[in-house]
């Protein structure tokens, strides 16, 4: 069943701003939001690497000698927030989403455009507090995880900071995930059936309902957090009888549902790219729904895998080992479904594609890696080591950050409607690929050797291995130049793309590029095949 | 076709002669010093060569695709309208199901053998009334008998040190002197955060959490000096927050022992 509603209600078209200005204010225009999202997020990315540029210089020699121990914890505390909340969260999920779901269904905006706006605006002033709690008594210092006792015994002021920010973008998170569950249930252009949808939106209902079943979790450790810092209760603080490993069961309830809220999006637009690009149908499209459906499941029992070392006991590590070892199948079978897609193609070998291809590579041997993680006994070892940061940037950067990058290379044209320059995106995507690489592979050496992760100072027989960790870093921070350059060049004098420059079959491809307010000028197209490559030529010939 | 197919076997038999000589020949771990480290070395050889593998083979597979099927110039039009083949996902959910399924029992096996599957007690016979749930932890041992010749040692952590109290001699080191070959059990709390135990040489590494004693029993096997290191970030010196564990012969040990022995305080 669907509920049609009136296009002209949704949107007051003569009290939003034309041009540039539309994108500073409070518009209801799904599009809009959605690079409010990308270039909001990109920024914070910008903030995010400075932090992480600051963690490799200090790490570059093995005494604590480039910022103060307290800062450095500081630093490494923003770095993560940064990167998984106002960066890899917001733009997989708001940027694309929101670009992307209203065509792909056939409507002309979200099924909430008020609250849609509302969910974008929580995040610059939650992101800017977060950034800004520096100046206050010094930002939060106990990670990302803000893992009780240390979160209670640390200056208060950052960390009370850092949860208010975390809940604005959690609330954030959550008006957005019920948004787009709405939408691709409620607002499907009539004759479109779930089963003809492109896979960007299977992926988004189910990130959307991991957000909605967990965010919820999160948000309220965090109230008790709080309650035990500014009000002296007693939830996590074992000083007053409170149990610690609650809160770490609390925390990663949310937070690894979180690192499929991160990645399932990407798999999605992956799933977009290829077959464009390869002109060939997305390789078992039902086999990748059950498979999206499948994580989503797995996705909510297995938390415990963070906690192998912490107070768990045996039978607990036994449960949690399988059912997170088996996460591997559903998201095996997505591989070997991109790269049959890939098989008998017509590749098109450009940006977009070696981005693709590079998360392929990047998210294989972090999946490796995170198979052999689930496993209690190697984890035990492993645990809390620069093994798992190598582990997941393999994941959050290798495969998410790549696919951003291959998303903002394939829909360049559709929402400026300039083409991006192909050498400039080749060059981003050799530094890029090499850079990450040198940075992030030494490092499970340096985690099975003995280096725990966190640490401003290490011992000094690792200064070689985290000296070139340090050098790829320096790549990744250099290979934004091009991009950047590649974007502002691009976006003013860039060549006209046309309205369709790949020939793709999705949706957002049959209107004009940039496409109008309301996303078509008549009927909504009825797509019953959006990855029916090679089938069409046919018929057309 | 038949060519196709020989091709197609000596890759893959190359992809496993490649994983398997890497495995075989190429440490990335440090020493063995525990009787845990064998067995640990043990399961990752094993998951090293399975990741190889399908690493290898994934990465060959991505890169042959972008260059057999590339765009030549002259084409036009589409690849082939392939949208499934449901025996061949059959095939590639079945045999990664198996695998993992196999490796979750073999880490089982491996995890048991290391003792984590022991009911977890902490066999202290000074404290025969000892009630105390402890529900965290590597215990080796569940047997009370061979519990009487363990060396006790509770550990306490806090921000940033590790104090070992050997009850047997009344005292208290900041070094952890353990003698070759002997079955440790130790008793470990934090004071004020959450810290780690972990030695790198020994292949274990356990919380020490507030409120909520843990256990981690060992078998040094090599004589030797290795690093404690805490591996739960626990404030600005974390970084710092590192003990030695001196492995050493048990006369050497009994020296230290009896030199650092306080006579016992009578109540």
């Amino acid at each position: 069943m669907t509920i049609s509603i009136d296009p002209q209600k949704t949107n007051n078209e003569s009290l939003q701003p034309k041009g540039w200005l539309r994108y500073f204010s409070f518009s209801l225009d799904h599009k809009v939001i959605g690079i409010q999202y990308l270039v909001c997020g990109f920024l914070f990315y910008l903030i995010g690497g400075t932090l992480a540029s600051a963690i490799r210089i200090e790490l570059a020699s093995p005494m604590s000698d480039f910022m103060p121990r307290d800062v450095y914890n500081q630093v490494l505390t923003l770095h993560g927030t940064i990167m998984i909340f106002l960066w890899i969260v917001p733009v997989v999920n708001g940027a694309f989403g929101n670009y992307l779901i209203p065509f792909y269904v056939g409507a002309r905006d979200m099924a909430f455009p008020r609250l849609n706006a509302v969910a974008f605006w929580l995040i610059p002033p939650s992101g800017l507090m977060l950034v800004a709690s520096y100046f206050v008594e010094g930002a939060a210092q106990a990670g990302w995880t803000a893992y009780p006792p240390l979160s209670i015994t640390t200056p208060q002021s950052g960390q009370i900071i850092w949860i208010l920010s975390v809940l604005l973008l959690g609330g954030s998170s959550i008006f957005g995930g019920i948004n787009f569950i709405a939408t691709i249930i409620k607002l499907r252009r009539p004759g479109l059936k779930l089963m003809q949808l492109p896979m960007y939106c299977w992926a988004m209902l189910g990130t959307s309902l991991l957000v909605v079943l967990s965010t919820p979790v999160l948000a309220g450790t965090l109230i008790l957090l709080s309650f035990d810092i500014i009000a002296n209760t007693g939830f996590f603080n074992p000083v007053l009888g409170g149990n610690v490993v609650v809160y770490q069961h609390l925390f990663w309830f949310y937070s690894h549902p979180a690192v499929y809220i991160m990645v399932l999006p990407a798999f999605g637009l992956v799933s977009e790219i290829l077959p464009v690009h390869a002109r060939k149908p997305l390789f078992g499209y039902t086999t990748m729904v059950f498979s999206i459906m499948g994580i989503v499941v797995l996705g909510l029992v297995v938390w415990a895998h963070h906690m192998f070392t912490s107070g768990t006991p045996p039978w607990m590590r036994l449960f949690f080992t399988i059912a997170t070892a088996f996460i591997a199948v559903p998201t095996g079978i997505k591989f070997f479904n991109w790269v049959a897609t890939l098989w008998g193609g017509k590749i098109s070998i450009n940006s977009a594609m070696l981005f693709s291809c590079g998360f392929i590579i990047n998210f294989v041997f972090g999946g490796i890696t995170g198979v052999a993680l689930a496993q209690v006994p190697f984890d035990i070892h492993v645990h809390d080591t620069y093994f798992v940061v190598a582990h997941f940037h393999y994941i959050v950067y290798g495969g998410t950050v790549f696919i951003i990058f291959s998303s903002i290379y394939h829909w360049f044209p559709k929402v400026t409607g300039k083409m991006l320059k192909e050498k400039l995106g080749i060059l981003h995507f050799i530094i890029t690929f090499i850079g990450f690489n040198l940075c992030f592979a030494p490092q499970h050496w340096l985690g099975l050797n003995g280096m725990p992760r966190r640490v401003a100072e290490y011992d000094p027989q690792f200064q070689f291995v985290n000296q070139i960790s340090s050098l790829g870093a320096l790549l990744m921070a250099i290979s934004t130049i091009p991009f950047l350059i590649n974007v502002f060049i691009s976006v003013r004098n860039g060549k006209n793309a046309g309205d369709n420059p790949w020939n793709a079959l999705t949706p957002e491809w049959l209107t004009s590029s940039p496409p109008p307010v309301e996303n078509w000028e008549g009927e909504a197209p009825l797509v019953e095949e959006p990855y029916g490559y090679g089938k069409e030529i046919s018929e057309q010939t | 076709m038949l060519n196709k197919n020989i091709y197609l076997i000596l890759i893959i038999s190359l992809v496993f002669a490649i994983s398997f000589w890497i495995g075989f020949n190429v440490n990335l771990l440090p020493a063995e010093a525990s009787i845990n480290a064998p067995i640990y070395d043990e399961l990752f050889k094993i998951l090293f060569i399975i990741g190889l593998i399908i690493f290898i083979g994934m990465t060959i597979a991505v890169i042959y695709s972008l260059f057999k099927f590339r765009k030549r110039n002259d084409q036009i039009g589409d690849g082939i309208a392939l949208e499934g083949n449901l025996s061949l996902e059959i095939v590639w959910t079945i045999i990664p199901s198996i695998i993992v399924l196999l490796i979750g029992l073999y880490s089982y096996n491996i995890y048991d053998r290391m003792g984590g599957m022991k009911e977890l007690n902490h066999n202290h016979e000074m404290m025969s009334s000892n009630t105390e749930k402890i529900w965290a932890g590597i215990s080796q041992t569940s047997d009370s008998e061979i519990a009487k010749n363990n060396l006790s040692i509770e550990v306490s952590a806090m921000q940033f040190a590790f104090l070992f109290n050997y009850p047997k001699g009344n005292f208290i080191s900041g070094e952890l002197h353990v003698p070759v070959d002997q079955k440790v059990s130790m008793k470990m709390e934090s004071k004020d955060v959450i810290h780690a135990f972990w030695v790198p040489e020994f292949r274990i590494k356990q919380d020490i959490i507030p409120g909520q004693p843990t256990i981690l029993n060992f078998t040094p096997t090599k004589v030797g000096k290795y690093p404690i290191i805490c591996a739960e970030l626990c404030g600005p010196y974390h970084g710092g927050m590192r003990a030695s564990i001196i492995v050493e012969e048990e006369s050497d040990y009994k020296e230290w022992f009896n030199k650092n022995k306080k006579p016992e305080v009578n109540l």
